[in-house]
């Protein structure tokens, strides 16, 4: 697809969402049977789905911390994820984004409850439509609450950018493509920033403006990641013993 | 031994103070030497402080990438060799040399830098593809900024290599902006600029805030566990601009 005249018109971007709106978001916790805990994602066309082992031995024995457990994140896109296919395994991009993605979520994990172990996330992206790590973190945090381990909070993510020398919320792919910036976030229910990335071109003033628009986006998030906890467990937590 | 590194930086840092003297928003001594390396392109070492790196860039043509088939080609590589560190081992790339190579990328593509365009020889079948390669020779902490003011130093004084590819005179690389890197790391709730490798080793978090000419900023990369507060994402981006303005005076005595 070559570049579209304007990405935004009359203050309606192409997709048809206001410069402020998310995509839609479909979630569900809980859909492997092997995993320790795990989490399906829907960010817009993003399909990706979270999967958490642990805390287990750790493999290689020399990786293990004595005082904590160590965290592994890895970020892979199946090769058919994208319109030109990927080739299969891990490329640079994705080993920067699990550094980044695994520093989103370290600070919100009580490690030290478990030395000498690891807790490993798994995020497979099955179709990638611009945002797939911030999917990804989104995921990875519910999947780490779904297998049971002790977090301080959930974390939750988005974008934001700018197009058309305007500030949006959740980029698209073509608003990836020909926008002029792109800074994904992630952050806690209270505030703190666990990723920050930018790239493009930014003023100050809007850097501050977008900030406090990702803000908004991630409390948004954050609703909606806490009703699919709730909609897989209400009916468990002494739901049954009452019937 | 780290715990008690951690003890004297945190104390100092409780006085205002830092473990070589300089106030939180001081940068070390930077010395940039241009074509150091005659067999690149455009070379150029740099010194902040006890880090000491040398990048180097080469030129060659290529087939352009078939989406952009009339821009030049960058790719930024940045090794981190068991020579610079004790800690740092041979083999490929880990992650840690990855994020600091893809930030230094960053920084030039995302600036526009290079004007591309300008890059191409024949659109859809060749264009110039510029290497920028860092090599560290000795870690003394905030490879990031040193590297990215390296990398932007060296392609100043690069030249296309026409001549020798039977394509014309030889011209210098098409230079729009420069781009500068300006790192901190928050310690124990203070932020500080340009980190030592000791401060860097025990510091939370560190943020890399990449700033173009016209004072915008045009790459920002977090790195690290602890969390970062608006207040203080806001007041390192606010500083960064203005440290940047700085150190890109640097850049008009090469």
């Amino acid at each position: 697809m070559s570049k579209p005249e304007k990405l935004i018109e009359n203050g309606i971007r192409l997709d048809g969402r206001k410069p402020d709106e998310l995509r839609p978001i479909k979630i569900k916790v809980g859909v492997l049977n092997r995993a320790d805990g795990s989490c399906y994602f829907e960010f817009g066309g993003n399909k990706v789905i979270a999967a958490v082992y642990g805390p287990r031995e750790v493999h290689p024995r020399h990786m293990q911390k004595s005082t904590s457990a160590v965290v592994r994140y890895r970020y892979n896109m199946a090769s058919f994820s994208v319109e030109e296919r990927k080739r299969p395994g891990p490329d640079r991009r994705s080993i920067e984004v699990s550094k980044v993605s695994r520093e989103a979520l370290e600070p919100v994990i009580f490690q030290e409850y478990f030395p000498r172990s690891a807790i490993d996330i798994f995020v497979e992206v099955l179709q990638a439509d611009a945002g797939t790590r911030t999917a990804g973190i989104n995921a990875a945090s519910l999947a780490l609450a779904d297998a049971g381990i002790p977090m301080k909070s959930l974390v939750s993510a988005c974008a934001v950018g700018k197009v058309d020398d305007t500030l949006v919320l959740d980029l698209n792919k073509d608003e990836d493509n020909y926008g002029q910036a792109d800074m994904p976030i992630a952050m806690t229910p209270d505030g703190k920033i666990t990723l920050l990335q930018m790239d493009g071109h930014l003023t100050r003033d809007e850097f501050r403006e977008g900030l406090e628009m990702a803000k908004s986006g991630c409390m948004a998030i954050a609703e909606m990641q806490k009703a699919a906890l709730l909609e897989k467990y209400s009916g468990q937590i002494g739901g049954d013993a009452i019937e | 031994m780290a715990e008690l590194r951690k003890d004297y930086i945190y104390n100092l840092m409780i006085k205002g103070e830092r473990e070589d003297g300089r106030t939180f928003d001081q940068y070390r001594e930077i010395t940039i030497d241009t074509n150091v390396i005659e067999k690149a392109e455009g070379s150029a070492r740099v010194k902040l402080g006890d880090t000491h790196l040398v990048v180097g860039v080469k030129i060659q043509p290529g087939t352009p990438f078939p989406d952009t088939p009339d821009q030049g080609v960058i790719i930024t590589n940045l090794e981190l060799i068991p020579l610079a560190s004790p800690v740092f081992e041979s083999g490929p790339p880990r992650e840690d040399a990855i994020e600091l190579a893809r930030v230094v990328d960053r920084g030039i593509r995302e600036s526009g830098a290079i004007d591309l365009s300008k890059l191409c020889v024949t659109p859809g079948e060749k264009v110039w593809m510029v290497f920028i390669d860092v090599h560290v020779l000795d870690d003394g902490g905030n490879i990031m900024d040193a590297a990215s003011l390296g990398a932007i130093a060296a392609l100043m004084t690069a030249k296309l290599p026409a001549k020798r590819f039977d394509l014309g005179e030889d011209s210098p690389v098409p230079i729009r902006d420069v781009p500068v890197a300006v790192t901190a790391v928050e310690v124990g709730g203070s932020i500080m600029f340009d980190p030592s490798l000791n401060e860097q080793s025990i510091a939370g978090t560190k943020l890399t805030v990449i700033s173009n000419q016209d004072g915008c900023l045009s790459g920002m990369q977090k790195s690290g566990v602890h969390p970062l507060t608006t207040e203080q994402i806001n007041y390192i981006v606010d500083n960064a601009i203005e440290k940047a303005k700085e150190l890109r005076q640097k850049f008009l005595e090469i």
